[in-house]
């Protein structure tokens, strides 16, 4: 049975030392997203370049239409009327109840409006995760559908489950599992989902033409410009601190003399990774690998989204190694013993950088249950929204068909859905892989 | 043989919710938990290999 109710206390009131705060941490997040859509562009092919990072821009814009005319209704708002169900004498807190089109959120406390902003600008980021494994060959249209659907129905519920008073943040007052399921900045609800859409994705569209002949062995298909991917990495950091710090504040409302040690953990973490990868790419291929150390700087910083607000800086600087070593390995793997054509590497940055992270905060942070709280959340993001995303993409495939056609993907997504390609003056040569 | 893993996945995510109402105490849940993680993993390596069985070059999926 479904009713509404009013189940949780309302939260600690943020002062407006914080709020203030918390307001211009957001304002610098969307350099995050600025910085992994040069990522995107910079991993995929010079012939798709505009393309690409104008599906970023299309693919976020999307995600704010959809949330705002739908997901927003169903993410709701701490402490605000959700739907619940009893089971085992425990209420189950599965949708939240919030404003139909945001309609009156200028009224509500500033508390609640900073909530709606972190979610604006996590669903973007979410967004934008899966159209970066697409490059080369997804079409526009496709990549605004896979927002829409993501911003509206998927998102929406995983985040009011984790962040708005759902049963996975209830799980430590109803299972005593640690103070429920540990997501500050958004590791499992944005970087994990993401991930995941992103493998889903992958697996509805197709490789690239050429990437996987019969027979042979995987082609290598390197992005065209190292600058851009590696300035998004720096551009991203600064996005990531306003997204850790303000996360923070909001979901586990920690003090304000709590915040500078969450900024050290994110950067320790970042540094680690690079360090890692770094290094292991150097041991494999004799020379460090620009784009994944790129891709392992990134990794580090999906992981301190989950851990840099509840450990300390030694932890996070190990967490960071972790991910660093685990990031060209998994890569590696994915390409050529799976066959996964994924250009920027989003499956192994943005959802095994998420596993690292949550499974590293359950075991470090101060809380008993906490390790079984992460356990239950990773369990059910793995086990309930994969195959949902999967699904949803293949019923949408057969609606906007995701992948351009031979003949598109052969001249460049520029040319073919622009008119006209990112660098007139540059000289487009043969592409032996088509012959 | 994808959707057949894709099948078994949320058979663990039931999993986990069974360890949460029927196990109160926190060794056994952890335990159960870890084995429908298990599941899903199991699952997830099934959906894999469809995918590495069905690849073809250039090609996606049909619609």
């Amino acid at each position: 049975m479904t009713t509404p109710a009013n189940s949780l206390a309302a939260p600690p009131i943020l002062t407006e030392a914080a709020i203030v705060l918390d307001l211009l941490l957001l304002v610098l997040a969307p350099l995050a997203i600025a910085g992994v859509a040069l990522v995107n562009v910079g991993l995929g092919r010079s012939r798709s370049a505009a393309q690409a990072l104008l599906g970023n821009m299309l693919v976020v814009a999307t995600a704010l239409i959809g949330f705002t005319l739908i997901g927003a209704t169903l993410a709701g708002n701490t402490g605000g009327a959700g739907h619940v169900f009893h089971l085992a004498g425990k209420p189950w807190n599965w949708l939240g109840e919030g404003l139909l089109f945001l309609k009156g959120i200028g009224n509500a406390p500033a508390q609640s409006q900073l909530e709606i902003l972190f979610e604006f600008l996590a669903v973007a980021m979410a967004a934008i995760i899966p159209w970066g494994s697409g490059a080369d060959r997804l079409r526009l249209p496709a990549g605004c559908a896979v927002a829409a659907v993501l911003s509206a129905l998927v998102f929406p519920v995983l985040a009011h489950w984790v962040w708005t008073g759902g049963w996975l943040a209830q799980l430590g007052i109803n299972f005593s599992a640690g103070a429920g399921f540990l997501d500050p900045a958004g590791a499992a609800t944005v970087h994990l989902l993401g991930g995941l859409s992103a493998l889903a994705l992958v697996w509805v569209a197709g490789s690239r033409k050429g990437k996987f002949p019969k027979g042979g062995f995987a082609t290598a298909m390197p992005g065209h410009n190292a600058v851009y991917i590696l300035f998004g990495c720096l551009v991203a950091l600064v996005g990531w601190l306003g997204f850790n710090l303000a996360g923070a504040s909001l979901w586990l409302h920690a003090p304000l003399t709590s915040l500078p040690v969450t900024a050290l953990n994110t950067l320790l973490t970042a540094a680690g990774a690079l360090t890692a990868t770094y290094t292991v790419t150097r041991i494999r291929f004799g020379k460090p690998d620009a784009s994944l150390c790129a891709n392992g700087w990134l990794a580090g910083l999906v992981a301190s989204s989950a851990s840099a607000a509840v450990v300390n800086p030694v932890p996070a600087l190990l967490i960071g190694i972790a991910a660093g070593i685990v990031t060209p390995l998994l890569v590696e793997v994915l390409e050529l013993a799976a066959a996964v054509d994924d250009p920027s590497g989003a499956i192994t940055v943005h959802a095994a950088g998420a596993l690292l992270g949550l499974i590293a905060a359950g075991i470090l942070a101060p809380q008993p249950g906490q390790f079984l709280a992460q356990l239950v959340g990773i369990a059910t993001i793995l086990g309930l929204f994969l195959p949902l995303v999967y699904l949803l993409f293949k019923v949408l495939n057969r609606i906007i068909p995701f992948r351009v056609d031979p003949d598109g993907e052969r001249i460049g997504m520029d040319l073919h859905e622009l008119g006209g390609g990112a660098y007139p003056e540059f000289v487009i040569h043969r592409d032996d892989s088509y012959r | 043989m994808k959707f057949a893993g894709l099948i078994v996945m949320p058979a663990g995510f039931f999993l986990s919710i069974a360890a949460l109402v029927l196990f109160p105490a926190a060794g056994p849940r952890t335990a159960f938990i870890l084995c429908a993680l298990a599941v899903e993993v199991v699952g997830l390596i099934v959906a894999v290999r469809g995918h590495m069985e069905n690849r073809e070059p250039n090609a996606g999926e049909s619609r």
